[in-house]
């Protein structure tokens, strides 16, 4: 018994009821009418395709920026470093999936690198508020990034809008580039320089191997990082500002190292989201990814000031399972209406992010 | 000054968890009288107060025993209300003034003078409209009754902080049938000539037949003012006299007077600094901690010397402390064994080997949700690469080394706790403070500067953090210097102790010097000043 209650308190409520309601979703879609292996491939397709932008909010958290709703500005770096490798392969007339995707990072990186380093500045100087104000970050550079997609003087036809000739399109169809290289068994098994464990089906389920792979192999990276002499220092600028001043710790330069991680990741992220979707989307779409990012690690069991590998990995199962499996159960209990799903999205992950900021204190540095 | 008195409160007593903090005090006050109310800090002075206002803190604890008659009349206090009620007010160290509101309604507060309206006939006396003239009335009565001459429209936030502390006494007088007035610390923060004013505004309370509890530790404002005194230690009541048959001499004695149990043979008493052997030297050292500042302090650590500094809260000797460890913005020049230390950059006293076990054991001193091992290894491994092993590009903890090291110092610090992994914050505060020693020891420094080693631990905790220190010093030839509020504790183990008054080293004492040395230094004043006072009458 008295296990028991040491396991509940260590899982938390709150997981214990989502695990419920997600077990029983999957439970009731079989009668439903849909199949166990298509709902599994989702939730699998799903969960490694958010987990690196889940991820990304790991840095921030344990800095102590607290949750990096302006995730949107490596989102936009992500962005720009894929249309620009896609629209450089199109000069140079070369299709090779793997340099799209390698010039892709290695373009986007840099980028989230200074602009993490700025977003880093300005959220010293907002300290308290990090939250209000990232969020409006993260607004302001999809409004930016508007811009310059109707802006950048590329040519490539799956780029830009085929009748203007100019501004590149809402949708960008990555069929031609890297698109499902490392999540979808239809390209992995056949195009000729795709890695064949990558992606396969297993008894019916896909297993998106490579970029599962790919987000574990992120996590390591991270959970080693955060044993390491600067991750342990950092970590402890998030917890305890005077403590980490009093053993001559950069707090400022702590937490600018963990916005600009926060960021880099939600560029690698966006660029592996776009991989296994197939598609990179412009303009307003990543709009509220932020927000879902924010749901899912606080649903994995963080919370403003503290967050681990296991929140990710569990949160990002659990909210996008969620979202995965709810969403055709609903749609089959009550047929009317497809912009239903979206409703119930937007109301998972608000709900959420509200639950989880109502248990946490604002402004006290001090626990209990 | 005759007549039955406005307050008495007789054999008090009370309990925190076990932990007497008031035994068996008498305190008594008569209508026109200036009652002084001295004693160290800790020697239950507070508790007296929130007792008399019936503060929330006393009956959440169990309530007391005792009696407290007003008038001759026994009452029982359930809340501040019901303090006011009965007449007795309090004028507080920090104010409790609204900024945007002008003096007038600051007087008012809570108090407001309403005139009916139409609404307030249907919704109570809340949609009374203010009586504006009515109130501007009453709060210049008050003013005037401390003589004070100001505008009562202006805003309290412009005005400077001596006349802050008169609006809130005005505030205290306003209130009708007004019998007994406490001031608590009230001259802490004011210049000299204003805390004379305020002296002078007392006398006139006074005279108006108003009780006055003054609680000070300003001896000679006692004894300038005070018609007599009530001095307590350790909660207990030493001695209740009339002013006039004591001396400040006498005074300072009773309020500090305590058998000292030494744990240390070693009595230093080199004053002055031998240039070789220095540890610490502080040149015109200022601090500006809010509250605890330091003002251009001289002061010279020998090297393997157990070092003192004492002296009242918030005369800044926790400033020393923080002020090195770089915590908060400090001027001046800070050696460290010659060594000139650049304040300007973060830890840098902590490069040139000094550790530091912070006063403030849960918001600097810890890591609460961190694990005692983590906590303990924290400062070696981030400053001097301790407890680390490369691993590709990282640098890693190195998880065995740094887990028989949390062993060790559990071991030897006696840290009760489930094992290295429990998380700091769960600790009582005895375990917490052994930890954050155990930090800096594992710093291996050559000076190990400590603040309030012992606050809010047990007696035996107290003895063993004591002698550890005190082995440290001798078997490690370590220089240790103690910060601590309580004298008792420094003259235990220190070879020489400097009390700090007013920002300031007031006098630097061996620990066998007499009670009444230690009490008037805290105070700012010197034995040998009062003598050349005494020789000049």
């Amino acid at each position: 018994m008295r296990n028991m209650k040491d396991i509940i308190q260590r899982v938390g409520w709150p997981r214990i009821i989502i695990g419920l309601f997600f077990v029983l979703l999957i439970v009731v879609s079989p009668f439903m009418g849909l199949k166990l292996t298509d709902v599994f491939s989702d939730v699998l397709r799903r969960w490694s395709m958010f987990g690196i932008l889940i991820l990304a909010m790991v840095p921030g958290v344990q800095s102590g920026i607290g949750l990096n709703f302006g995730v949107s500005l490596g989102i936009v770096a992500g962005l720009i470093g894929s249309t620009t490798a896609i629209e450089l392969s199109f000069r140079h007339g070369t299709n090779r999936p793997w340099t799209d995707l390698g010039f892709s990072l290695l373009i986007a990186i840099p980028i989230a690198i200074l602009l993490g380093f700025v977003y880093g500045l300005l959220l010293n100087r907002v300290k308290g508020s990090e939250m209000t104000v990232s969020t409006y970050v993260g607004f302001s550079a999809i409004a930016f990034a508007n811009i310059v997609w109707l802006s950048l003087p590329f040519k490539s036809g799956t780029l830009v809008w085929p009748i203007a000739g100019e501004g590149m399109r809402n949708t960008i169809n990555l069929e031609d580039s890297f698109g499902g290289l490392m999540s979808n068994p239809a390209v992995a098994q056949t195009h000729p320089t795709a890695l064949r464990w990558m992606a396969f089906e297993l008894g019916g389920v896909v297993i998106p191997l490579g970029v599962i792979l790919f987000f574990l192999f992120l996590c390591l990276l991270m959970w080693l990082f955060l044993r390491s002499k600067t991750g342990i220092a950092m970590s402890a600028a998030g917890e305890n500002t005077l403590f980490t001043r009093s053993n001559a710790i950069n707090v400022d330069n702590m937490r600018i190292l963990g916005t600009v991680l926060s960021t880099v990741l939600g560029a690698i992220g966006i660029i592996m989201y776009a991989q296994v979707f197939g598609f990179l989307q412009l303009y307003n779409a990543p709009l509220m990814m932020g927000f879902q990012c924010v749901a899912a690690i606080l649903i994995g069991g963080a919370t403003t000031r503290r967050a681990s590998i296991t929140n990710v990995i569990l949160g990002a199962l659990l909210f996008q399972g969620i979202l995965t499996t709810s969403l055709p159960v609903i749609k089959k209990l009550m047929p009317s209406g497809s912009t239903l799903s979206e409703v119930l999205r937007i109301i998972i992950s608000n709900g959420i992010i509200l639950y989880a900021l109502s248990k946490t204190r604002g402004g006290n540095q001090v626990e209990k | 000054m005759d007549g039955p008195p406005v307050l008495s409160m007789k054999g008090i007593s009370k309990e925190y968890y076990g932990n007497q903090v008031l035994n068996e005090v008498d305190l008594e006050v008569k209508p026109g009288e200036i009652h002084a109310l001295v004693g160290e800090n800790g020697a239950g002075k507070s508790t007296l107060m929130n007792i008399l206002f019936g503060m929330p803190v006393i009956h959440t604890t169990g309530g007391f025993k005792g009696a407290v008659e007003i008038a001759g009349e026994k009452v029982n206090i359930a809340n501040p209300h019901e303090a006011m009620d009965y007449g007795i007010g309090m004028v507080h160290q920090e104010f409790m003034l609204i900024p945007d509101f002008t003096i007038t309604e600051n007087i008012k507060v809570g108090r407001e003078i309403g005139r009916p309206t139409f609404l307030s006939r249907f919704l109570g006396p809340s949609m009374d409209i203010l009586d504006r003239k009515a109130m501007s009335r009453d709060a210049r009565k008050a003013l005037s009754r401390i003589g004070m001459n100001i505008e009562d429209y202006v805003k309290v936030a412009g005005i400077p902080i001596g006349y802050k502390q008169f609006v809130e006494i005005a505030r205290e007088i306003d209130k009708t049938g007004i019998r007994l007035l406490v001031f608590d610390e009230p001259t802490a923060v004011l210049t000299e000539s204003e805390a004379d004013r305020l002296l002078d505004i007392m006398k006139l309370i006074a005279e108006q037949g108003i009780a006055i509890i003054f609680i000070t530790h300003r001896l000679d404002e006692v004894l300038t003012i005070a018609d007599s005194l009530t001095i307590l230690r350790d909660g207990e009541l030493i001695e209740r006299a009339m002013t006039k048959d004591m001396t400040v001499v006498e005074i300072a004695g009773k309020m500090i007077g305590r058998k000292v149990e030494r744990l240390v043979d070693v009595t230093d008493t080199r004053a002055e600094c031998a240039t070789d052997e220095v540890a610490l030297e502080l040149n015109g050292f200022s601090v500006a901690m809010p509250g605890e500042q330091v003002k251009n302090m001289d002061v010279c650590i020998q090297k393997g010397e157990i070092f003192g500094f004492g002296g009242l809260a918030g005369q800044g000797k926790i400033g020393i402390i923080n002020g090195i460890m770089g915590l908060f913005p400090a001027e001046g020049e800070v050696k460290i064994f010659g060594e000139k230390l650049r304040l300007e950059r973060l830890g840098d006293a902590l490069r040139h080997e000094v550790a530091f076990v912070s006063e403030d054991r849960r918001g600097v001193g810890l890591l609460l949700g961190e694990s005692i091992e983590r906590n303990i290894i924290f400062s070696s491994m981030q400053i001097h690469n301790g407890f680390l092993r490369k691993w590709g590009p990282f640098s890693l903890l190195n998880r065995k080394k740094s887990k028989e090291h949390a062993l060790n110092m559990i071991e030897l610090l006696d840290i009760r706790c489930t094992g290295p992994q429990q998380k700091s914050g769960s600790l009582s505060g005895g375990n917490q403070q052994k930890v954050c020693l155990a930090r800096a020891l594992t710093m291996n420094p050559k000076i190990l500067i400590v603040a309030e080693p012992t606050r809010g631990i047990d007696i035996g905790a107290k003895k063993l953090v004591l002698e550890h220190l005190v082995k440290m010093n001798l078997e490690e030839d370590m220089t240790i210097i103690i910060i601590s509020s309580e004298l008792v504790e420094l003259r235990s183990v220190c070879s020489r102790i400097a009390i700090v008054a007013e920002g300031k080293v007031s006098e630097i004492l061996p620990p066998d010097a007499s009670d009444a040395a230690f009490g008037l230094a805290m105070a700012g004043m010197s034995v040998k000043d009062i003598e050349e006072e005494v020789a000049h009458a």
